[in-house]
């Protein structure tokens, strides 16, 4: 059963007529056109969907539109403010940290959301909150890198 | 001896034989000129009168970076700047043919074809520069695309005004590329072109292509290898608002405007199937290969292998197996097809966007050029977007559906109609004549081909034979595989040379010598002995005899003309059986260094994939159905097993560039059971070395 679903995307309110059980990766990505959001796996084991509702973390391949109803969502192309990378895209593009890209939106999420809340996050603590998010190229060493980078780089207004 | 001494007495002769034995069965280190390639330059470049060079490459970008060497190339010979060459890549109109990526070939095999036409095209904007000048072309130079004359910066002229967008009719012959010693900007770091959309999200897969009106197609699949579609009943999908259903043959899809309806969709579609599945299971797929060894096709002999055998002490005997391995790339395969105007024109992630182009037609019956493959960009593909089933699917129904069609597979259908990487047995049977050298040497491989069996040890009397050339895209010898395997990241030589270099540490405690200088010991190739010392440095490798305790472990390979050499040290618990890499450093000679962060990244990449068919991937199936279908059960590396790595780029400007995105992966196997070896004392012979295999093993002691 169709219904209107309200919530933030990217800063902009969203008034969406549609089924409330559907995933929201596929709302985002179909509905919306907003295609940085990916699909990895489809079952909450890769990462790769992931968005910022509320700033946490969430896999979007597994959470269903009425969840989000009246929260903030983040997705990949909400992070740069008029051209200005945020500080994690910033550091992910000076490291080179990816390889084929499908993963890269998901990690800089996550990423962003530890960021956000530590940005002096040790590199344990980084590999911890990562270890969900799945990379067949094996960039994962300077993924590393990058954020280790960008909360150096964030730590001064946080 | 020491191997200095020992390589001096050796001498000439030695190195002969060796390089003898290097050239069978490999690429020449200098390609000929593939047959297929355009020979007018005016297929790659084009030139803007903003002075923008426009290069057009076949070859497709996957995560591998060569998107960015090749413009460096380009921008090389033409002396313009990195940031003013645009690629256009993987598009069947627009580009000229290319064979397809894959193999390591982009740079060695291509880039010289590109280097040629940017070194052709930049004479002949020499020539024009001097007619336009008034000047002796000698009297000019080359700054980012401006040409002018020597001691008068004030009289010149750029690309783009002598070429203003047309094409060139101009040719010349005999022109060669730069000397690598005049080269400026190839050997320096260049950041990926596409860093700035990956990061923005902003980068296009194939399942981000929109068109209004696209239908996204579900496809009934069966449940196993070798069941077909019996009947299918699709009336309940039907009743659902806005699904369409379509029928080609065989071919049962569900469409609907939204990806996720259409999948919601399908699973009200009632199937049944026939058809015996295969009876192999992942249980008794090596008893199954291995009894196919002696079958084999012998493809190297050389020596009395009786006699040396007669010579030895005791042989050693070992089997080593490894199991099927999942592409698994993130990005699942898929195509967007529309049918207009009498053409058809696919979106797919492959590797192969001219040779899908001839399947597509074929699969319509359309004659070649009345289909277009655009290749958007593609997220991994390790050899298993090779083929492109997937365009072919999405073609089919966009004609029936008088519509745009997405198909985009899920991650079940991705492990189910994966072309895997074959599961195969070696056996290798060798011995030490009294001196404590390795007298003969006789490898059988039964599952793939025998790709990089020998790296070129002097061995007295050898033997190769293989059963299967399980390693090229869609073949797999009658009988010998349950379901198709292919390519996968160094096809055939994960497989050689785990078992290879494994041997070699078994020999090697056998005598009683510390594994590097034993592997000195039979080597006299420069190049060998010399990537083999660079990780040896770099690791700090202290000579010992394993098992030490230390977990340290030594493997060298070569693939495509790259020379590898990895060290690697590893922890094994003993109670659980669980390893863990701490560090890996890796030492490679791939001739001249194209982009050195981009051969840094492939190689971190191929380390950290390496762990993972080391340690944890290994397809289970049973009567026909693979049981992993997704990553909870098909464990790839994560973020806490990832090593220290240590990357050694060996300066080697006298050879052409070779192969990269492969060879750094194909000693991880061999490494990893080496150092566990090391560790513990017990040695697998079995991949993937999974707690459970490792726990055995220390149990059995």
């Amino acid at each position: 059963m169709e219904q209107t679903i309200l919530f933030t995307l990217n800063g902009k309110a969203v008034h969406l007529t549609a089924d409330p059980e559907r995933m929201l990766v596929w709302v985002l990505r179909t509905d919306l056109g907003h295609t940085g959001t990916k699909v990895g796996c489809g079952a909450g084991l890769c990462g790769a969907c992931t968005v910022l509702v509320d700033d946490e973390p969430t896999l979007s391949c597994s959470t269903p539109l009425a969840d989000v109803a009246g929260k903030s969502v983040v997705t990949v192309e909400g992070l740069a403010k008029d051209g200005i990378l945020h500080p994690v895209q910033q550091a992910f593009q000076e490291h080179n940290a990816f390889q084929c890209g499908y993963c890269t939106p998901g990690m800089i999420l996550r990423a962003c959301a530890l960021l956000k809340k530590k940005p002096r996050a040790t590199r344990a603590e980084i590999l911890e909150h990562m270890e969900g998010n799945l990379c067949r190229c094996g960039a994962h060493v300077r993924i590393v890198a990058a954020i280790e980078a960008a909360g150096k780089a964030m730590g001064g207004v946080l | 001896m020491k191997r200095r001494d020992f390589f001096k007495t050796t001498g000439v002769t030695g190195l002969f034989i060796l390089f003898r034995g290097y050239l069978e069965g490999a690429p020449p280190l200098v390609p000929t000129r593939p047959a297929g390639y355009p020979t007018d330059f005016n297929a790659y470049l084009r030139i803007g009168g903003d002075g923008r060079v426009g290069c057009f490459v076949g070859k497709v970008e996957m995560g591998q970076g060569n998107m960015t060497s090749l413009a460096m190339l380009a921008a090389e010979e033409l002396d313009v700047p990195l940031e003013r060459v645009d690629m256009l890549m993987g598009d069947t109109d627009l580009c000229p043919w290319d064979g397809g990526t894959g193999g390591s070939l982009s740079i060695w095999q291509f880039g010289p074809v590109l280097c040629g036409a940017a070194a052709e095209a930049r004479a002949v904007l020499l020539q024009m520069a001097g007619e336009h000048l008034q000047v002796q072309v000698d009297r000019l130079e080359v700054k980012a695309g401006v040409v002018s004359v020597k001691g008068a910066p004030a009289r010149q002229v750029t690309y783009g005004q002598l070429v203003q967008g047309k094409r060139i009719e101009r040719h010349l012959t005999d022109v060669k590329p730069k000397p690598v010693s005049a080269y400026t900007l190839i050997g320096t770091s260049a950041p990926r072109k596409d860093a700035r959309e990956q990061v923005l999200g902003a980068a296009r897969f194939t399942a981000d292509q929109r068109m209004p009106g696209t239908l996204h197609a579900c496809i009934v699949r069966p449940p196993a290898h070798g069941a077909t579609l019996k009947s299918v009943d699709t009336s309940a999908a039907e009743r659902m608002p806005g699904v369409r259903v379509l029928r080609d043959g065989n071919l049962v899809a569900v469409l609907h405007t939204f990806p996720d309806q259409a999948r919601k969709a399908l699973g009200l579609v009632k199937a049944t199937f026939e058809g015996t599945p295969p009876a192999l299971d992942d249980l008794t797929i090596r008893r199954h290969l291995a009894s196919k060894l002696a079958s084999g096709k012998v493809s190297v002999q050389e020596g009395d292998l009786k006699a040396a055998e007669a010579r030895a002490a005791a042989p050693v005997e070992a089997e080593y197996f490894n199991a099927y391995v999942a592409h698994a790339p993130l990005e699942p395969h898929a195509a967007l097809a529309q049918w207009k105007d009498g053409r058809m024109t696919v979106w797919a992630g492959v590797q192969a966007p001219f040779r899908v182009k001839a399947q597509v037609a074929e699969a319509l019956k359309l004659p070649p050029q009345q289909v277009r493959i655009i290749t958007p960009h593609i997220g991994g593909a390790f050899g298993g977007k090779a083929a492109g089933p997937q365009a072919v699917e999405a073609a089919r129904l966009a004609l029936k559906a008088g519509a745009p069609v997405q198909v985009v597979w899920d991650r079940r259908e991705e492990f189910f109609l994966d072309t895997f990487r074959p599961a195969a047995v070696v056996k290798i049977r060798a011995g030490l004549d009294p001196a404590g050298r390795i007298a003969f040497w006789d490898h059988a491989v039964s599952g793939t081909s025998d790709r990089e069996a020998e790296i070129g040890y002097e061995l007295p009397a050898k033997r190769i034979s293989a059963t299967g050339d399980g390693g090229d895209i869609g073949t797999s010898a009658a009988g010998l595989h349950p379901f198709p395997t292919g390519a996968w990241r160094a096809p055939g030589a994960n497989t050689n040379v785990f078992a290879r270099e494994s041997h070699m540490d078994l020999l090697a405690a056998k005598a009683r010598v510390d594994p590097l200088a034993f592997r000195l010991r039979h080597l006299t190739d420069k190049r060998v002995i010399r990537v083999l010392e660079a990780a040896a440095e770099r690791f700090g490798w202290v000579a010992g005899v394993a098992p030490s305790g230390r977990g340290v472990g030594i493997a060298c390979g070569s693939w495509r003309g790259t020379l590898v050499a990895v060290m690697a040290e590893v922890v094994v618990d003993k109670k659980t059986g669980q390893v863990r890499v701490k560090r890996v450093v890796l030492a490679q000679d791939m001739g001249v260094v194209v982009n050195p962060d981009g051969a840094r990244q492939q190689i971190e990449g191929a380390v950290t994939m390496g762990i993972g068919y080391a340690l944890s991937e290994g397809i289970r199936f049973k009567d026909g159905r693979i049981l992993d279908e997704n990553f909870d059960t098909y464990q790839i590396p994560r973020f806490s097993w990832i090593p220290v790595i240590d990357t050694v780029l060996i300066p080697n400007p006298e050879l052409q560039a070779q192969g990269c995105g492969e060879p750094p992966i194909v000693c991880m196997g061999a490494v990893i059971a080496n150092a566990i070896h090391d560790a513990v004392g017990v040695r697998l012979f079995d991949l993937p070395m999974t707690p459970e295999r490792v726990l055995e093993a220390i149990k059995k002691g």
